[in-house]
C-alpha cells in the first residue's frame, strides 16, 4: 500500500509538472485528486485494511493528499502570474493621448491676490473690517482732512449720487478710496471706550470708483486695500518695518523697498513705498519707466486731525495707515498690460490664473 | 516743473551727480520723474544701465561733443551760387575759418552786410558730430552724424545748428543765434549744456513750484547753502505814488497787493539765454515784456500780471487810475486773453477798475488792457488771493492756467513784492525802460507764519528714533524755519514763503513730516509693530463669502467679478418683455461717463448674465458665480442707500467638455444647479432645506423654485425664461441662474456641528420602485419614506424616474436606494421587512402609491 501511494504521488506530480494553463490544471485536480482519482480511491478503502494498518495507510494518504495540494496551489500561482505576464504584453496604451477633463474652478485674479494680502496682515494681527460703497462727502473726503473745494480732491475725481433734496456740502457719492473705513472703524472702536479707546489693526478691503475714462490704464472702479494701526506706541519706523515685511512676504524675502515722502491729505508725514522692480531686477525697464522702482503703496502716519475726526487723541495717541491697489498688484505680478480685462471677465483670462 | 540745471545752480551748489540729485529730491518728496539732457554729459553708466547703482530716474536726452559742437562766429554770409535758397557763412570756429551752408531762414536778412561786426554766435557743429536728425519722420528721436557731401556744386561738412538738432526744443525754422558774449571756440556743452529735471509737485509742495523753491529743497537736502535773487532794480523815473491807486475790498480774498510801473518799454526778443531756459521750461518765448514775466513766475514762484497802462490811463478819463479788487456783480462778463467771452460767478475775484473789470484775479488777464503791440508803459501786478477760492474760479470757468496752477495751491503774500521787484530789473534790462521809484503796496492780511513747538519725545513718539533738540533745530533751519531751543522743547517760525504749516497738534505734524524729509526717509530704522495686540475681532461675514467661494470652486464654477455701474437698459434685459416695474428707482449718478454705466446695479443676476453672453462665444461650458453687492435706494429717502451682498451662479453648455474618451455632452439642466446648490447648503452645514416650485420673473414658469431654509426663503433658482434668453446672445443651450442673499445665508451657517460616530455594524441595502402619480411631487414620497422608517433610515438617494409601458399612464416610478443602520447592533431581516411593510402601507393610503412589480 506504502509504495502504490507513493506510485500515485509521483505519478500525479510528474503529471502536475506538464501543465502548462488552468484548463489542463483543472483536469488534473479531478483526475488526480477528484473522486474517483486514485488517491481518493485509497481513502475509499481504507475500511476494508486490517485494523492495524488503517492508521499508519491513512495518515500516508492524508500527506499524499497534503503534498498534492501544496503542489497544486503552488502551480496555480505559477500559472496566474504566468498569465498576467501573457497579458500585459497586450495590454498597451498611448500614453500621450490627452487625460479625460477634470475641470475645477478658480477665484477671480483680485480675489486671489486679496486673500494673499489678507493672510499676511492677517499673520500681524490686522482685523478685516469692510464699510459701505456709497458715501457721504463728509467720510469720503471731510473726515479725512479734505475741505470742500480743496485741490487736494483734484486727485480724486469722484461720481456724484443724485438725490432729490439738496445735501449742500454733504452729497452722496461713490467712495473714491476704502479711507472712510478707517473712519467707521474709528468710531466703532473707540466708541467701545471714549475715555481710553482700544488700539485698532485693522485692513478695509473693498470696490472704489473714479470719474476716469476707461482705458487700458485706468478703470472707473477698482480695489484698494487701505490699511490702519492706531495705538499709543505707533511710529513710522512701524510703519516702515511693517510694509516692508508685507513686501517681502508678497513678492519675494529679497525684494528691496523704498519710502519717498509723498502727499496724502489724510497721513502726515506721507510716503511712497516703491519696491524693487522684479521685472528687470533694478536694472529700469518699461514697466518701471526705468527707474527700477515700482510704486506699490501709499501710506503715512495717520494725520492729527483724522486721529481727531476718528475719537483718538492725537495728543496721546499716533497711528499709521497706507492703501494699495490690488489690480496693480496684480497686474504687476502677472504683466497684464490692461486693466479692462478685471471686470470683462473673458474665461480665457480667467482661466489661466 | 522743468527745472534747467543750469537756473537752478543759480541759487544753490550742487555738488553731487545730477541722477544723485534726483535720487535725493524724489526721497524728500519733489519725485523726478525725468531727467532729460540737453547738452551736458549723460553719465555713461546711467545711459544703459550699467552703472554700479541702479538708474532710480528715467533718463533722456544727449550730450554734446564738446569737440565737436562749439560756439562759432559767422563773420559773412554770402549767396550760394548755384542756389536762391542757401547761403554761404564764412564761419570763425576759433581754429579756422570754415565756408558753411545753410537754408536758415533767420540769416538771409544778413546778406547784404559784407563784414558782420560783431559777428553772429551760432551752434557750431564741425564734420563728425552727432545730433538730432531733424528731418527724421520717426516719433522716436533719431539722431545723426554730419558727413562731407556736396550741395549743388559747394561742398559741405559742417553745419549751423537749430534748437531741434541739438535738442533744445522743436523749433527748427532757423539756427541757434546765440547772445554776443557767446566766446568763440568754446564747447557748446559748456557754454549752454543743461540737463532738465521734470519734477511732480504735490499740492503740499507747492511752494517748490519755482526754480528758487526747488533750489531752497535741494539745500535743505543736500546741507548746502542758498543764494538769493537780488531785488535792488535801479528806479530811474518819477516814483510811483500818486500815478496809481489800489482798492482792496476783501482781504479773505485778496491779503495783498502790489504795483510796480515801468515806462518806455522797447518789446524786442530777449536774450538768447532766457528764450533757452524759457523753452526747457516748457514755455514759448514771446518777447521780452512778457518774456519777463513769465521768468520771473518760474523763477520766483510769483505769477505777475502786466496791465497796457497808457488803456488804464484812457479808462480813468482824466482821473488817477484806481485798481479796485472785487468779487463779480450779478451779470457782469469780462472778455479774456484767449478772445472768450466769460460770465463770472458771484464768487468770482476780479482785479477792477472805475471802468469794470481787467482780470479775473490769479486766472488770466482780460482782453482789452493786455499789452499789446503798441504798448510802451506798463503797470505790473503782483498779488496774494485766497487759493481755494482760485481754485473754485478756474474749475467754474474751466480755465488752467500758469497763474492760477500757482495760486490755487496757496502763494505766500511775501512773494508779491519780491517778483514786481526782480520783474522790473528783468524789464529794465531787456527793453530798456525806466522803473518808477517805489512799489504801491497794500496788505491788509499778512498770514500767521505759525510758530509751533515741538520736543524730542514727540519726535521719537511719532518717528520712532531719537534726535537731539540740536538736530531738530538743524534740520528745520535747513528749511529757514527760525528755531530757537526753549528747555525741553524747539520753538519753530514758519519762514515767510510757506502758507502749508498748521498750528498746535497739526502743526507738530507739518514739522514731523519736513524732519523726517530733510532728515531722509530712508535713514528712519524699520521696527516692528510693539503696541499692545489689539481685539481679534475676525470678520463673520466675510468668512462666510470666502467658505461659499471655496465650495463653489470646488465644485467647478468660476468667479468673477463685473462692473457694479450699470445702466437701467442693461438690468431691463434680465425682465421678459414688460416684466420689469416702470417706475423704478436706482442709486443714479449726477455725472456718470458713459451712457451705458449710469446707475448702481440693483440686480446682480444682470451683470453676471452679460459675463455669459460676454464669452459664449468663445467657450461653450460657461459655469461662473460672483458675490457682490446690489444697491438698493431707500424709498422716499436721501439718505444711504442698502448695500447687500448677493451670490449669483450662472452655468451653461454641455456637462462636461468634449473629449476623446466620450463625454456626457448633455446640456446641464435645472438639477446640475440644483446638484450644486445641496452641495453648497451641505458643506455650509446649513440643515433644513427645503425647495419649492416657484415663480419669478426672469426664470421660466415651469422651471423655478424657491429655496428655502426652514420656512424662510433664502434664494431663487431656475431656468432663464426663453423670452430672457432672447434679449441675450446666449448659445443654444438654456442658461441656469440662482441668486440668493447672502446675509440670512449667513445667519443659517452653522459655527458648530457635531460628528455622527461610524456604526460598527454593517448596513442594510435596499431598492424600492415605487409607481406614484405623475401630480406627486417626488419630494413627499421620500418625505413619507424617511418619517415612516425614522431614525434607522440613514440615507435614501433617488437613482432613477421611470415613465413609460411598463407602467400605467400618468404615473411615474421612482427608484430609491435606502440604507438602514441600527446605530449599536445588527437589522435582523424581519426589522428590515417590518420597516418595508410599514412604508409601503403608508405610501399606498396616504399617496396611492404601490410598489412597482
Ligand atoms: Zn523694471
Amino acid at each position: 500500500m506504502r509504495e502504490e501511494l507513493q506510485k500515485i504521488k509521483e505519478k500525479a506530480l510528474q503529471a502536475l509538472e506538464e501543465v502548462e494553463d488552468e484548463e489542463a490544471l483543472e483536469a488534473w485536480q479531478v483526475s488526480h485528486m477528484g473522486r474517483n482519482s486514485p488517491l481518493m480511491n485509497v481513502f475509499k478503502t481504507l475500511g476494508d485494511l486490517p485494523e492495524e494498518e488503517r492508521p499508519l495507510v491513512g495518515r500516508q494518504a492524508n500527506e499524499v493528499k497534503g503534498a498534492l495540494q501544496k503542489a497544486l496551489e503552488k502551480k496555480e500561482k505559477v500559472l496566474h502570474q504566468t498569465q498576467i505576464r501573457l497579458s500585459l504584453q497586450e495590454e498597451r496604451i498611448d500614453v500621450t493621448l490627452p487625460g479625460r477633463p477634470k475641470i475645477s474652478g478658480n477665484l477671480h485674479p483680485t480675489t486671489r491676490t486679496l486673500r494673499e494680502i489678507y493672510r499676511i496682515f492677517g499673520d500681524m494681527g490686522f482685523q478685516i473690517y469692510r464699510s459701505r460703497e456709497v458715501e457721504t462727502d463728509e467720510m469720503n473726503f471731510q473726515m479725512l482732512n479734505f475741505p470742500p473745494h480743496h485741490p487736494a480732491r483734484e486727485m480724486q475725481d469722484t461720481f456724484f449720487v443724485d438725490g432729490e433734496r439738496d445735501r449742500g456740502e454733504n452729497p452722496l457719492l461713490l467712495r473714491t478710496h476704502t479711507s472712510p473705513g478707517q473712519i467707521h472703524a474709528m468710531w466703532e472702536y473707540s466708541s467701545t471706550n471714549p475715555a481710553d479707546p482700544p488700539p485698532l489693526r485693522i485692513i478695509v478691503p473693498g470696490m472704489c470708483y473714479r470719474y476716469e475714462q476707461i482705458s487700458a490704464r485706468s478703470e472707473i472702479q477698482f480695489n484698494q486695500v487701505e490699511g490702519l494701526a492706531v495705538g499709543k506706541e505707533i511710529t513710522f519706523g512701524d510703519l516702515k518695518g511693517t510694509l516692508s515685511d508685507f513686501a517681502r512676504r508678497l513678492f519675494g524675502q529679497g525684494v528691496g523697498t523704498r519710502f519717498r515722502a509723498d502727499h496724502f491729505p489724510f497721513t502726515e508725514p506721507s510716503a511712497e513705498m516703491d519696491i524693487e522692480c522684479f521685472l528687470c531686477e533694478g536694472e529700469g525697464c518699461t514697466v518701471c519707466k526705468g527707474t527700477g522702482w515700482l510704486e506699490i503703496l501709499g501710506c503715512g502716519m495717520v494725520h492729527p486731525t483724522v486721529l481727531e475726526n476718528g475719537g483718538y487723541d492725537p495728543e496721546r495717541y499716533t497711528g499709521f495707515a497706507f492703501g494699495m491697489g490690488p489690480e496693480r498688484i496684480t497686474m504687476l505680478r502677472h504683466r497684464i498690460e490692461d486693466i479692462r480685462y478685471f471686470w470683462a471677465n473673458d474665461l480665457r483670462f480667467l482661466e489661466q490664473f | 516743473m522743468k527745472v534747467p540745471i543750469t537756473w537752478l545752480r543759480e541759487y544753490v551748489n550742487v555738488d553731487i551727480s545730477i541722477p544723485e540729485l534726483a535720487h535725493r529730491l524724489t526721497l524728500a518728496g519733489l519725485e523726478v520723474e525725468e531727467i532729460h539732457y540737453v547738452g551736458l554729459p549723460v553719465p555713461e553708466d546711467e545711459q544703459n544701465g550699467q552703472g554700479e547703482h541702479r538708474p532710480e530716474t528715467k533718463i533722456t536726452g544727449f550730450s554734446w561733443d564738446p569737440e565737436k559742437i562749439v560756439v562759432g562766429a559767422v563773420r559773412e554770409v554770402m549767396p550760394h551760387p548755384n542756389a536762391d535758397r542757401l547761403v554761404l557763412c564764412r564761419l570763425d570756429d576759433g581754429e579756422e575759418e570754415h565756408t558753411v551752408l545753410t537754408g536758415a531762414p533767420n540769416l538771409f536778412p544778413y546778406l547784404e552786410d559784407d563784414e558782420l561786426d560783431p559777428p553772429l554766435k551760432v551752434a557750431y557743429a564741425r564734420e563728425g558730430a552727432t545730433i538730432i536728425d531733424a528731418y527724421s519722420e520717426s516719433k522716436e528721436t533719431e539722431f545723426t552724424s554730419i558727413r562731407r557731401k556736396k550741395i549743388r556744386g559747394v561742398e559741405s561738412y559742417s553745419m549751423a545748428c537749430s534748437e531741434k538738432e541739438l535738442g533744445i526744443s522743436d523749433e527748427h525754422e532757423g539756427v541757434i543765434i546765440l547772445d554776443g558774449d557767446a566766446p568763440i571756440g568754446m564747447p557748446l556743452s559748456d557754454y549752454m549744456g543743461d540737463a532738465v529735471l521734470d519734477i511732480a509737485i504735490t499740492p503740499n509742495i507747492a511752494r517748490a513750484a519755482s526754480v528758487l523753491g526747488v533750489a531752497r529743497e535741494v539745500a535743505a537736502v543736500t546741507d548746502a547753502d542758498l543764494k538769493y535773487p537780488s531785488l535792488d532794480v535801479k528806479a530811474e523815473g518819477p516814483s510811483i505814488e500818486g500815478q496809481v491807486q489800489i482798492e482792496i475790498t476783501d482781504p479773505e480774498l485778496n491779503p495783498r497787493f502790489v504795483l510796480g510801473l515801468i515806462r518806455d518799454v522797447e518789446r524786442v526778443p530777449s536774450p538768447y539765454w532766457v528764450q533757452r531756459r524759457l523753452r526747457l521750461a516748457g514755455i514759448r518765448p514771446i518777447d521780452s515784456v512778457v518774456d519777463a514775466t513769465n521768468y520771473t513766475m518760474l523763477e520766483i514762484g510769483e505769477p505777475l500780471h502786466a496791465f497796457d497802462f497808457d488803456v488804464l490811463q484812457e479808462r480813468a478819463e482824466g482821473e488817477t487810475p484806481t485798481i479796485i479788487t472785487r468779487t463779480a456783480e450779478p451779470g457782469e462778463t469780462l472778455t479774456t486773453l484767449d478772445d472768450v467771452k466769460r460770465e463770472l460767478d458771484e464768487f468770482t475775484e476780479l482785479v477792477t477798475d472805475t471802468a469794470g473789470p481787467l482780470s479775473i484775479a490769479g486766472v488770466m488777464g482780460g482782453a482789452e488792457s493786455e499789452v499789446g503791440e503798441g504798448t510802451e508803459d506798463i503797470l505790473l501786478e503782483g498779488a496774494a488771493w485766497n487759493f481755494i477760492n482760485i481754485h473754485k474760479t478756474a474749475n467754474a470757468q474751466n480755465l488752467s492756467s500758469e497763474a492760477s496752477y500757482r495760486f490755487e495751491r496757496g502763494v505766500h503774500p511775501e512773494l508779491a513784492p519780491q517778483g514786481v521787484l526782480r520783474c522790473l530789473e528783468w524789464m529794465q534790462k531787456w527793453t530798456g525802460g525806466t522803473v518808477a521809484e517805489g512799489l504801491m503796496d497794500e496788505y491788509p492780511l499778512p498770514p500767521d507764519d505759525p510758530i509751533v513747538f515741538l520736543s524730542a519725545a514727540e519726535v521719537k513718539r511719532w518717528l520712532g528714533m531719537e534726535l537731539s533738540l540740536q538736530e531738530i533745530k538743524e534740520l528745520l533751519e535747513r528749511l529757514e524755519f527760525e528755531v530757537q531751543i526753549d528747555e525741553e522743547q524747539i520753538r519753530a517760525k514758519t519762514p515767510p514763503h510757506r502758507l502749508d504749516i498748521g498750528e498746535g497738534v497739526v502743526g507738530k505734524a507739518d514739522l514731523l513730516e519736513e524732519i523726517a524729509r530733510v532728515y531722509g526717509y530712508d535713514k528712519i530704522p524699520e521696527t516692528h509693530l510693539a503696541d499692545e495686540l489689539p481685539p481679534q475681532r475676525g470678520n463673520p461675514m466675510l468668512e462666510v463669502e470666502e467658505r461659499v467661494r471655496d465650495i463653489l470652486l470646488g465644485l467647478g464654477l468660476r468667479e468673477v467679478v463685473t462692473y457694479r455701474i450699470t445702466s437701467p437698459e442693461a438690468e431691463a434685459r434680465c425682465y421678459p418683455p414688460g416684466a420689469k416695474p416702470e417706475e423704478d428707482t436706482y442709486v443714479s449718478l449726477q455725472n456718470p461717463i458713459t451712457k451705458d454705466r449710469t446707475v448702481m446695479r440693483k440686480r446682480l443676476l444682470a451683470s453676471v448674465l452679460e459675463i455669459v453672453e460676454n464669452n459664449y462665444r468663445v467657450r461653450q461650458r460657461i459655469p461662473l458665480f460672483e458675490i457682490g453687492p446690489e444697491f438698493h435706494p431707500r424709498p422716499k429717502d436721501d439718505s444711504l442707500p442698502e448695500e447687500n451682498a448677493w451670490l449669483v451662479i450662472a452655468i451653461t453648455g454641455p456637462r462636461t467638455p468634449q473629449a476623446w474618451q466620450g463625454s456626457d455632452t448633455e446640456a446641464v439642466d435645472f438639477f446640475d444647479l440644483k446638484g450644486i446648490i445641496e452641495e453648497l447648503f451641505q458643506r455650509l452645514h446649513i440643515g433644513e432645506l427645503g425647495f419649492e416650485k416657484s415663480q419669478r420673473e426672469a426664470y421660466h414658469p415651469g422651471k423655478c423654485a424657491r429655496v428655502l431654509v426652514g420656512k424662510r426663503e433664502v434664494g431663487v433658482f431656475g431656468e432663464i425664461h426663453p423670452l430672457v434668453s432672447d434679449q441675450y446672445e446666449f448659445p443654444e443651450t438654456p442658461v441656469i441662474a440662482a441668486e440668493f442673499a447672502l446675509e440670512p445665508l449667513v445667519d443659517h451657517v452653522s459655527k458648530r456641528y457635531n460628528v455622527e460616530p461610524i456604526p460598527e455594524q454593517p448596513p442594510v441595502l435596499e431598492d424600492l420602485a415605487i409607481v406614484v402619480g405623475e401630480e406627486v411631487p417626488a419630494v413627499e414620497v421620500a418625505d413619507l419614506i424617511r418619517q415612516t422608517a425614522g431614525e434607522i433610515l440613514t440615507e435614501i438617494r433617488l437613482f432613477d424616474v421611470y415613465r413609460g409601458a411598463q407602467i400605467g399612464e400618468n404615473e411615474k416610478s421612482l427608484a430609491y436606494n435606502l440604507v438602514y443602520q441600527h446605530p449599536e447592533r445588527t437589522l435582523t431581516d424581519e426589522e428590515v421587512r417590518k420597516i418595508r411593510e410599514s412604508i409601503l402601507y403608508r405610501l399606498d393610503k396616504e399617496l396611492d402609491a404601490h410598489l412597482r412589480e
